[in-house]
């Protein structure tokens, strides 16, 4: 049966204990549900973050996210996965990102929701902007993202070799 | 026509968010694209020099330089990605 993927894109702010609630619930054949939040970071490069702007590509970012999704799906034989992320004004501490992958085991999970995090680092089209005391500031991509990344591209080329 | 869009600190600089164009010529590539913009107006020019780090997508797909664009796609241009 193939996975049930779901993608949310959207400003208002989420509560990571009520999706994984609700997530865990809807995946009844699951042994195994991981998820990864992320938040918005106070202090980012040794300055405070008063604020962030969140902007990105609709249409393109609902699609990306979802691909990403669905190839970690059939890689990992998830259940389910449901990727959430917002956009717009956030805060300190707010939850910005969510990751939720249900398998039959916890290894599967846990491989899916680290990759598609990687690959959303690097592929799903949003940008931050940062609101310091100094001004506001575009953040950079970061290398590390990009090496995190490519080392599943690197995993799949060993999984093929090992059958 | 050729709808492009840009992104982040590339909408800042190029003064733009989207821009319809006649397609310059067929069997254009998006690299040629990017140095056809450039020929434009200054602010093009700086904005997506090619030294700088540039990410495209063509019809709200990530792609690279070598993709042939068509009359009616949608031609994005953005910095790396921070999402996350």
């Amino acid at each position: 049966m193939p996975a049930l993927i779901s993608v949310l894109v959207q400003s208002a702010a989420f509560d990571p204990g009520a999706e994984l609630n609700a997530f865990a619930s809807g995946s009844a054949q699951a042994g195994a549900v991981a998820m990864f939040t992320g938040l918005v970071r106070d202090l980012n490069l040794g300055q405070q973050v008063q604020a962030m702007q969140l902007e990105h590509y609709p249409g393109m970012t609902e699609q990306a996210l979802a691909d990403i999704a669905a190839a970690a799906a059939a890689r990992w034989s998830l259940i389910a996965a449901r990727v959430i992320h917002r956009h717009g004004e956030l805060l300190p501490g707010e939850p910005i990102v969510a990751v939720l992958c249900a398998a039959a085991h916890r290894g599967d999970a846990f491989a899916a929701c680290e990759c598609i995090m990687d690959r959303l680092k690097t592929e799903a089209p949003f940008w931050k902007r940062e609101h310091t005391p100094a001004g506001a500031r575009w953040v950079d991509a970061r290398d590390s993202d990009e090496r995190a990344a490519r080392r599943w591209d690197a995993a799949a080329g060993q999984d093929d070799e090992h059958g | 026509m050729l709808t492009i869009r840009f992104f982040a600190r590339l909408r800042e600089e190029t003064g733009s968010a989207e821009r319809a164009v006649e397609l310059p010529r067929e069997g254009l590539t998006v690299a040629q694209l990017r140095g056809w913009l450039r020929g434009q107006d200054a602010r093009l020019a700086a904005a997506l020099d090619d030294g700088r780090a540039v990410r495209t997508a063509l019809n709200r797909r990530m792609c690279n330089g070598d993709a042939t664009v068509q009359d009616g796609d949608e031609v994005a241009f953005f910095p790396p990605v921070t999402g996350g």
